[in-house]
Formats: C-alpha cells, sequence, structure tokens
C-alpha cells in the first residue's frame, strides 16, 4: 500500500516529522517499507500563463514565447515542445531555477533568438520517469506567479506500507488515517460523502443469484458521461503519488476511490450490458476476453457478474475488455459490491492474476462501505465527466452479511496473556479509539467490533490490539519458570553431533547442498532411482528430490576442483528422499567424498592418492562409534555409481544400510571429472545406535598368540576366511590381526598369501598348547576345505 | 714390588687416553682383573718378608681403589660424552609442521544451529525434528492457514501435487509435537525450509531455528524475556538493544518481529540495516488458540509462546558473511573459514 503523506494529512495531521510518523507506523505493526519524496528536488519554477506564441524564425520545430509569470512584463522563451499554446498555463523554470538532476537556467540564446526561462514537462520536473512527449499542461485555474511547488504540494512524501494480510482495512488513506488517529489520539475528518440526488428514475435489473458470495451489490446508472474529459491533475498527482498511472478519468475515479476508501468498484459501458447484470457462479467453459487482452477460460468455481449472453468480469477480480467503458461511452453502470473474501480468494491466481481489486477482497473490504463508495464515486463523476445519476441500485442479502460481532476480553485473561494488569480505563480507551463500542462487564469489557475491523472475531485479537496499541515495548520482561524435572538421557544413542566431529576429526569439512539436485546428475548417478519430482521448481537444475546424498557432494567436488583445489574432503547428513509420494521414505543418512592425496602436502609425507580403504577406515572410525561394530558387514556388490571392482554394499544386522566405493570411470567421465573420487553413504539410524559398555573382567593369565598364513584363491573375500576362522577358533580368541596380504614371487598364480595373528585368552586358566594346537589345526582343516586353503609352511 | 709407582702411572696414563667404553674395560682386566698385573702383585706378596707383607699389601690395595676410581670417572665422563654426541645427531626442527590429517570443521549453519540449540536445551528445552516433505494439513491448516488464505502468499511454497509440499517452516514439527505429548512443553525445531524464491537475499532453501513453549502460566512477558535473553546470549552482548514490532502471523496472537540494533554500526544505520539502525532477526507470538485446538490442547488451560528465526541470517551477522548464496556453494575456501 503506498499512499502521499499530504493526502492522510488532509484526513488527520499528527504533530510529527514524515520520518517520525513512519517510525510510529511501523512500531504500530503497519511496516513501513520506504519513504520517497514525491518530486526530485528544484526551485524556482512557478505558475505562469503563455501569452504569446510565434514561430522560430530559424528553426522549424521550435516556437517563440512570450510568458507571464507574474512578475511584471512578459519574457521571452523558445519552447520546443509540440503542444505549447497561447492561453495554456505552464510551470515555468526562471532564470535561476535549479532543475532535478542540478540542472541551472540560465538566459541562453536559442538559434539567434534570446530565451529567458524554460517551461517544462513533467518529466524535467522529476514527475515522470519517462520523458514527457511535451510541456504539463495546467489547469485554468492555475494562479499565475505562485511557487509551483509549493501550488502543487510537491514537498510531499510516499510512505509504501507492507500490509500484513489481516490487515486489508488500513488498504486505503480511509484506513491509515484511522490507524494513526488511533495512535494520536486525533479525530479522523474525511471528504463528507452526501447522497446524491438522482435526476433520472432508470435503473437496470441486478440479479444476485450467488448471495453467499456476494452479500451485497450495488448499482447505478449515470447517463451521458464525458469520456473525453481530462481527469484534474490534483487527482493524476495523488494517483501517481500512490503508484498508479492515470488511464482516462472513468477509470481514474473508481481507482482514487478505492485508494481514499478501500472499496474496489467497476464501471461497465451500459450500452454492451444485456438483460440484466447477473451475479452468478460462471459455468464451466466460459470464456471471457479480461480488460488486459487475454482470453480465458472459467471454472466452475469463479464467481462471474455476467449479463444474459455471458460473463462480463471476475467478479472482485478483473473486468472484461467488451464491457469495458471506452471513449465512446455514453451511459456508464458503476458496481460497487461487496463480494465475500472466500468467494475472491485464490480465484485470481489460479488465472495468474492479481489485482487491486482482488488483493483487497481477498483480504476483506468493509461489508458497509459499498453505498459510500458509490456516492463518493458518483459525485466525482459529476465533478469531471459530467453526467446524469440514476438512483442506487442494492440487492443485499441480510442473511449473508457479515453480522455485527461482540467479543469479551476478560481482565483475568488479558493480564495472563502480557503479564502485567494494564489499568482498566485505558483498555477501555484503546478499544474505544479503534472504533469499537465497550461495555464494561463484571469480568471486563464487551466490544462490538466494527465491520472494517474483519480481522477481530475473538479474545485473543483484542488482547493484541490492547498490547499493540499500548506499545509491545511498554509491556513487562520476564523469564519463564519451569520446574527442574530431570528427563531421561538415552546413554545407548549416538548423537549426531557426535558421529559429526568425529568426521571433522579426520579432516572432513561438512557442506550443506540443496535437498532437490538436477535430474540429470540424479540420472547419471542413479539411473534407477525414484524420487519425488517437484510441480512448481525454482529451475530445471533444482527439480528433483535427492534419493542419495552422491549428487550433491559430486557437484561441490566439481566446484572445488573449478577452484584448483585438489584435495578434497567434505561429509554431509541430511535426509534423502526415495520413493513415488505414496510409498516416500524420508532417510537421514551420512555421505562423504574424498579425493586427491591421502595427506596434505607436505615435507614428510607420501604423495600417493587416496583410496578405498582409506575412506573405508573413516566410515570404520564411524561404525566403531555406533557401539556395535560387528553389526556392520561390506559385501562386495555392484552399484550404478561406482567402479564394479571397489564397490560394497554396507549392511547392518544384515539389511542395506548403504554404500562405499570409488566413483564408476564411466560416470565420472560423464560429469566431466579428470580425478577418482571415493564415496559412501550411510543410514543415520544405525549408526546412532549406540551402547550402554558392559564391563567383562580382565584376565590374569597369559595370552597365546599363532600366527598362520594362508594361500588363498585371489579372489576369495579376506571376509570368507575370517568367518570360517571366527567358526573355528573357539570361545576363547580375543583378537585376530590381519597382518599382510601378499602376491608375488613365492606365492603361486592366482593365488595370494594372508597372514593372521590369532589370540587367545582364557579367562580363569592358562591356556596348554594341546588345546591351542587343537584350535589351529580345526582351522586349518575347515578353511582347507571349505575355501581351499592352504597353510604356507 | 718397587714398580708398583710405574705401573700405577702407566695405568692412570691408559685410563686417561682410553676413548671408549670398551678400552676402558679391557684396562679394568689388565690391570684389576683376576689375572691382572695389580692382582699379580698381590699374590706376589707370599715372597716378600713376613713383616714387609701388611705394608705391601696396603699400598697395592691402595693402588687398586685408586685405580678403579680413576675407572669409573673415565666412564662416567665418556658415557656423557657419548650421550651428548648422541643428542646432537638426534637433533630434528622442532619448525617444521607435524604430521598427519589435519582437522576440518563443521558448515557455519551447523555451527550456528548447535549454539542455538545449546542455549535452549542448557535451560530445559529438547530438540526436535520432522519431515522434508511435508503435507497441507501440518504446513498451513494447523497452523491457521486454510486454503486460500492470504498468508499462503507470504511464503512461495514448492509442491509436488495438491497436498504435499516442501515444508515452508519447521513449524509443523511443533504441530506434530504438541499432537504427541502434553503440556509443560519446551522444545526447539532446527531444519532445513524451502521457499521458492531465489536472489542476493533468498535462496530456495535456508534453515530455521523455531521455539515452543507450551505450560500453564507463560504470557507474552515471558516470550520477551526468552527473546531478549537468547539474542543476548547469541551475540554475548548484554547491552544489545532488542524491540519488538507488532506484526502478523496465522499461527500467534500477538505476534511480533524482533528487531536488534545493528550489529554492524551500532546502530547508526549502515548498508548492512538499509540505514535504519535496526534488524529484523525473529518472529515470535502467542500460540493462536486455532493451533492448540488442532493440536488438542486446550487454550484455556495452557498458554504458548513460540519464535522463529533464520540460520543462515544469524551465521550471517555473527561471523561477518556478506554473501547468503556461499552457504550453499560448499566452497573449502569458505568452509575452512568456520573450523
Amino acid at each position: 500500500m503506498k499512499f502521499s503523506e499530504q493526502w492522510l494529512r488532509d484526513w488527520v495531521s499528527p504533530q510529527l516529522a514524515t520520518q517520525a510518523l513512519a517510525d510510529q507506523i511501523t512500531m504500530a505493526g503497519l511496516e513501513v517499507d520506504a519513504v520517497e519524496p514525491v518530486a526530485a528536488p528544484f526551485e524556482g519554477v512557478v505558475v505562469a500563463v503563455v501569452v504569446g506564441k510565434a514561430p522560430h524564425p530559424d528553426a522549424d520545430k521550435l516556437s517563440v514565447c512570450q510568458v507571464d509569470d507574474g512578475s511584471g512584463d512578459p519574457v521571452q522563451v523558445v519552447c520546443g515542445a509540440p503542444n505549447v499554446a497561447a492561453g495554456q498555463k505552464v510551470p515555468f523554470a526562471r532564470v535561476g531555477a535549479v532543475l532535478p538532476g542540478d540542472f541551472k537556467i540560465r538566459k541562453a540564446k536559442l538559434r539567434g533568438a534570446e530565451s529567458r526561462g524554460m517551461i517544462c514537462s513533467a518529466s524535467e520536473l522529476g514527475l515522470e520517469e519517462e520523458t514527457s512527449a511535451g510541456i504539463l499542461e495546467l489547469p485554468a485555474t492555475a494562479p499565475v506567479g505562485e511557487d509551483f511547488r509549493a501550488w502543487m504540494g510537491l514537498d510531499d512524501a510516499t510512505i509504501e506500507v507492507d500490509l500484513t494480510p489481516n490487515r486489508g482495512d488500513c488498504l486505503s488513506v480511509k484506513g491509515m488515517a484511522r490507524e494513526v488517529g488511533v495512535l494520536n489520539r486525533l479525530p479522523v475528518n474525511g471528504p463528507g460523502v452526501a447522497p446524491v440526488a438522482a435526476t433520472h428514475d432508470q435503473t437496470f435489473p441486478v440479479r444476485v443469484e450467488d448471495a453467499e458470495r456476494c452479500p451485497r451489490y450495488i448499482g447505478r446508472l449515470i447517463k451521458g458521461v464525458n469520456l473525453a474529459a481530462e481527469t484534474p491533475l490534483w487527482m493524476v498527482e495523488r494517483l501517481r503519488r500512490s503508484g498508479i498511472r492515470s488511464i482516462d478519468a472513468v477509470v481514474d475515479i473508481t481507482n482514487y476511490v478505492m485508494l481514499e476508501l478501500g472499496q474496489p468498484l467497476h464501471a461497465f459501458d451500459h450500452a454492451n450490458l444485456h438483460g440484466a447484470v447477473i451475479v452468478r457462479l460462471a459455468r464451466e467453459g466460459e470464456r471471457l476476453v479480461l480488460l488486459d487482452g487475454q482470453e480465458i477460460t472459467l471454472g466452475g468455481d469463479t464467481l462471474v457478474i455476467a449479463d444474459e449472453r455471458g460473463p462480463l468480469a471476475i467478479a472482485g477480480v478483473m473486468g472484461g475488455e467488451h464491457s469495458g467503458v471506452n471513449v465512446d461511452t455514453r451511459d456508464i453502470f458503476l458496481e460497487s459490491a461487496f463480494f465475500s473474501p472466500l468467494a475472491v480468494a485464490g480465484q485470481a491466481r489460479l488465472y495468474g492474476l492479481h489485482t487491486d481489486a482482488s488483493h483487497r477482497f481477498e483480504r476483506g473490504v468493509d461489508s458497509r462501505l459499498a453505498r459510500e463508495a458509490a456516492e463518493r464515486a458518483t459525485a466525482l463523476l459529476l465533478e469531471i465527466t459530467g453526467g446524469e445519476p440514476g438512483p442506487l441500485i442494492e440487492v443485499s442479502s441480510d442473511a449473508h452479511l457479515p453480522v455485527g460481532r461482540d467479543v469479551l476480553l476478560r481482565a483475568t485473561r488479558l493480564e495472563q496473556a502480557l503479564g502485567k494488569a494494564l489499568p482498566a480505563d485505558e483498555v477501555g480507551e484503546i478499544l474505544e479509539r479503534l472504533g469499537m463500542g465497550v461495555e464494561p462487564t463484571a469480568e471486563g469489557w464487551l466490544a462490538s467490533i466494527p465491520s472494517w475491523r474483519f480481522d477481530i472475531a475473538i479474545e485473543e485479537d483484542l488482547i493484541e490490539e490492547v498490547a499493540r496499541i499500548h506499545g509491545y515495548n511498554r509491556l513487562p520482561v520476564r523469564r519463564p519458570a519451569a520446574r527442574l524435572a530431570l528427563r531421561p538421557d538415552h546413554e545407548a544413542h549416538t548423537p549426531l553431533g557426535r558421529l559429526r566431529r568425529q568426521m571433522v576429526a579426520r579432516g572432513y569439512q561438512e557442506a550443506v547442498t540443496y535437498s532437490f539436485v538436477a535430474p540429470d546428475l540424479q540420472q547419471a548417478l542413479l539411473p534407477q532411482a525414484v524420487s519425488p519430482v517437484l510441480a512448481n521448481p525454482i529451475s530445471s537444475d533444482l527439480s528433483v528430490m535427492r534419493a542419495s546424498l552422491f549428487p550433491g557432494l559430486v557437484r561441490a567436488l566439481t566446484h572445488n576442483l573449478n577452484r584448483q583445489q585438489t584435495r578434497v574432503r567434505l561429509f554431509e547428513t541430511g535426509l534423502v528422499f526415495r520413493g513415488e509420494l505414496d510409498e516416500l521414505q524420508q532417510i537421514p543418512m551420512l555421505g562423504a567424498l574424498v579425493c586427491g592425496s591421502r595427506d596434505p602436502e607436505g615435507w614428510s609425507g607420501g604423495r600417493d592418492s587416496v583410496d578405498f580403504f582409506d575412506l573405508k577406515g573413516d566410515l570404520e572410525s564411524l561404525l566403531s562409534m555406533s557401539g556395535e561394530p560387528d553389526a556392520w558387514r561390506f559385501e562386495p556388490a555392484e552399484h550404478s555409481a561406482l567402479h564394479p571392482g571397489q564397490s560394497a554394499r554396507i549392511l547392518h544386522r544384515g539389511e542395506e544400510a548403504g554404500w562405499i566405493g570409488t566413483l564408476h570411470p564411466a560416470v565420472r567421465s560423464r560429469l566431466g571429472l579428470k580425478v577418482d573420487a571415493i564415496l559412501f553413504e550411510v543410514r543415520l539410524d544405525g549408526l546412532t545406535h549406540g551402547r550402554v559398555p558392559a564391563f567383562t573382567p580382565l584376565s590374569r593369565y597369559p595370552e597365546v598368540r599363532r600366527d598362520l598364513a594362508f594361500l588363498v584363491a585371489e579372489d576369495l573375500p579376506v571376509q570368507a576366511l575370517l568367518d570360517t576362522i571366527g567358526s573355528r577358533a573357539g570361545e576363547w580368541l580375543i583378537e585376530h590381526r590381519l597382518f599382510d596380504v601378499y602376491q608375488g614371487k613365492g606365492v603361486p598364480e592366482g593365488c595370494k598369501s594372508i597372514a593372521l595373528g590369532l589370540t587367545w585368552q582364557h579367562p580363569s586358566r592358562t591356556l596348554n598348547d594341546e588345546e591351542i594346537n587343537q584350535l589351529v589345526d580345526a582351522i586349518v582343516t575347515e578353511t582347507g576345505q571349505h575355501l581351499g586353503a592352504e597353510l604356507r609352511g | 714390588m718397587d714398580h708398583l709407582p710405574t705401573l700405577v702411572s702407566e695405568a692412570r696414563q691408559a685410563i686417561q687416553a682410553a676413548d671408549s667404553i670398551q678400552a676402558l674395560d679391557e684396562l679394568r682386566v689388565r690391570y684389576l682383573g683376576k689375572k691382572g698385573e695389580l692382582t699379580a702383585l698381590l699374590k706376589g706378596l707370599g715372597k716378600l718378608p713376613a713383616d714387609e707383607r701388611p705394608a705391601a699389601g696396603e699400598h697395592i690395595n691402595q693402588a687398586k681403589q685408586a685405580l678403579a676410581q680413576e675407572l669409573d670417572v673415565r666412564r662416567q665422563d665418556l658415557e656423557k660424552a657419548a650421550l651428548e654426541a648422541r643428542l646432537a645427531a638426534e637433533r630434528v626442527d622442532v619448525t617444521l609442521p607435524g604430521r598427519g590429517q589435519p582437522s576440518g570443521g563443521l558448515h557455519p549453519v551447523t555451527r550456528t544451529l548447535e549454539r542455538i540449540e545449546g542455549l535452549f536445551t542448557r535451560i530445559g528445552y529438547d530438540v526436535a525434528v520432522g519431515p522434508e516433505i511435508e503435507d497441507d494439513y501440518h504446513n498451513f491448516e494447523a497452523l491457521n492457514i486454510p486454503a486460500h488464505h492470504p498468508a499462503r502468499g507470504m511464503a512461495d511454497t514448492f509442491y509436488f501435487d495438491a497436498t504435499r509440499l516442501l515444508r515452508t517452516h519447521t513449524s509443523p514439527v511443533q504441530v506434530r509435537t504438541m499432537k504427541a505429548s502434553q503440556p509443560p512443553i519446551r522444545i526447539v525445531c532446527p531444519g532445513r525450509v524451502y521457499r521458492s524464491d531465489s536472489d542476493l537475499t533468498h535462496t530456495p532453501m535456508f534453515h530455521q531455528v523455531e521455539g515452543l513453549l507450551v505450560d500453564e502460566d507463560v504470557s507474552f512477558a515471558d516470550l520477551k524475556g526468552t527473546i531478549e535473553d537468547f539474542l543476548h546470549a547469541f551475540f554475548e552482548r548484554d547491552d544489545l538493544s532488542v524491540r519488538f514490532r507488532p506484526s502478523y502471523f496465522p499461527f500467534t496472537e500477538p505476534s511480533a518481529e524482533v528487531d536488534i540494533q545493528c550489529v554492524m554500526c551500532a546502530g547508526d544505520g549502515c548498508r548492512v540495516c538499509s540505514h535504519s539502525g535496526w534488524l529484523e532477526v525473529m518472529g515470535c507470538g502467542m500460540v493462536h488458540p486455532e493451533v492448540f485446538r488442532h493440536s488438542g490442547i486446550d487454550a484455556e488451560c495452557y498458554k504458548g509462546f513460540a519464535f522463529g528465526m533464520g540460520a543462515e541470517r544469524l551465521a550471517m551477522l555473527r561471523y561477518g558473511v556478506n554473501d547468503l548464496r556461499l552457504f550453499f556453494d560448499n566452497d573449502l575456501r569458505f568452509l575452512r573459514q568456520f573450523a
């Protein structure tokens, strides 16, 4: 909502400077977004009259004018505007004037003719952004010699208020004035609106078929209006200062009244109305060409204004092209209606529209305003365009009009809510200032709500109003009291923060990537992934929900590689989204990616690149925090994004919990990556599953260690060997260490040697060699039989 | 016997000349060992007249002791020199950097969220989280924002279909928590939220922390106290001015926006605060009875307040970050600054 400060001050004028007024409005909950001067600074411009005009002897496009600026003899001015004419009142910059942009007016000679001053256009005075076609013509009543700036009231500001949706009542100068009056305890005086006497008795039939959506419809036939009449400058200026361009007199007047009072109006060309004005729901598929030229197909829940031939306008949103006024219009049918907010809500957006009318009706318009607005608009029309008004035609349904509400405000609730008892007379006074009828009761105050405050319906609404007008910052400050009850704390839960810190300790930077990703990136990594797709993405690059943390991590990798960051260690935690909407899973995961050298470049380290086992080690450090490291397994498996020989499915208690592997070379090259990257992602639910430590007594008896080296087929997973050994090593095996994996000289082709250190210890006695030898024999036999393993000599 | 002095003097010279522990050991054997030269003299005492034996024996023993002592001293000297030589050889440049993996760091948003969570959990709030793909009911309806409510235009929503959407705030978590538990409720809800807006000061995804407190006697004064304490603690500035501006959220009433004195210019006016001296940092209010009704809490018995803030905005103000979009580029040069 934009309005002119001066216009507001015509209604109510507190003793406050502009900025102080804006601050006061802001602190009352109507946030002022901007305060801008309505015209750039200029001085030395007066109202003048062109008393003579002759062609310039040496220039076709210039004329030599005699201008009377009220200071004595007319002065000669050379003017280039095509529309300058003798008898015009004009803004005139005298010699010595300074125009916007620090443009100083000096005596000059133009093609030999002396020029002492300048006749100004609107854009030269900073009143229009676009360059004006000609000079600004002032009304005949403009007083010659008067300072133009003062006469036009240009020392004014446009105040722009960002109104919250509940305060539709402030979408007018009248509404803002009411609010300013309340804040400053000042009376509010608008222009008096008196009923206009009809000069003929012709009406036009109005049928409201949906009284619930249109509880009140007022129309009036005004005959013989002159559409050629120009909108007076003062109105053009007020509209301009409110951000609305002048169109023609009728449209300007309807806009003006809407800005002034808050009631959207519409004018139809009576000649294009057939039979009757009918307020009804559209029939599915009916078509309408709107004022802006676009043709729409109406839906069945859209309220329209129609005549017997079809729809003319979307009620409360926009009129139709065919039925609108134009230069040939003689008689107009003026509409001033109350549409219920629910009838209009959503309709504008449905057709991709947003208009000043829909903006107001969606938020609510005072249901008692229609008549006043119709009278005000009629009076302005008669003044500006002339015409013969008929009687007002009103179709109302009391059953559907909002009823007056009484809301009780209990003193105890007010005190409870604010933490302070306000003096009873202050509360009553605030409510009264807000236009409410206030009746003190035993409990507090019974307030009858004025028709324009449709946002007030319950006690809390009144509490807010009292607090707001009293001033939030004058209310007390207290700290909440609470009983100090201990809450359960699950020790067997590893908090996410601890896992994050583990990754940080192992050299990873945490990334936060968007939850929606580019479909082609996700497709390249996970061609089988199914995840929800946004209906209205901000761009196609961010249109599909991530089914994995991989796309985001890979994108972050690319970003860094492109910026000479070659050693990248990133991790992220967050939800991934899997499945169609109806079977959607939103799974918290932790993912990581490494790339570049194992160690940072330095004086002591190697230059080796990271490999699968670096990342696996980092992942295992997380698994060991989970409290049940043995519940996790890695099984060789293939994944679309990963190198088939370097990828594993991560299993937690036998269920798939994630993946780890080297980015597939083919995928990598499709993504334009030139270096190897290794990544994993794993479900957080398993990782955060910790345990409460359980003590085992320390054995006082010696450990026995045996080192065994096995020859196995080179494609045998070590895990299989370990599992088989574990099945035969007995209950006293306390540790196994895999200390060598070897292929080469001494090991037959197609085989590998795996060396293990096995340690046994009994809790309550010394183990003897014979027992251990038996266990080792059993291990050797079992691994030999099941895995073809051979003990090396 | 007569050559004892000569022998001792020879031995002394040899001890002083010895340049290793091994040479010393050899000298000890040569002079003091079982077959050593002084031992041999002792064995030769029997050849002396009986009355000379005691005196001669004493002389020899004294010489033995003196040599043994000299051997020890020399040994210590040599050991000391050897240690010093070893220490000198083992010297390293302690100013060379250490070995191993330098640690990484948390994302500044996580750092900020954890800090905010910490401030509230320490005084008895719990952390609650919820789904990010939400339904219309939890994101809007239950928060007193029915279909076609103009407030739906306040947040541009990402939709999947007619009823499913990306949550525009973490308030649905409040609704879910209230439905699942009984007062007193004290929670903070951190998490990702989504709005279809992308320009210099908006990203389509950002993070919020919302707080909710529901109990029997909770007032606007408690809300003010909580917010002021929080902002003072977060910015570690007890003198930070805080003001409450009436505003409107469908789910709270009374509602307020919270401004702080600009932390960049101390309220003098700068680009960051659009020369107003104030920065809008949070929204808050008393829980609307309609929200209680949807959540199954009796609004006559219980009152509550709720507040919400953007983590990126607070992180920008706290750490002086001047471009919101940096948070989601994941540029290592940016991330490392918050380690």
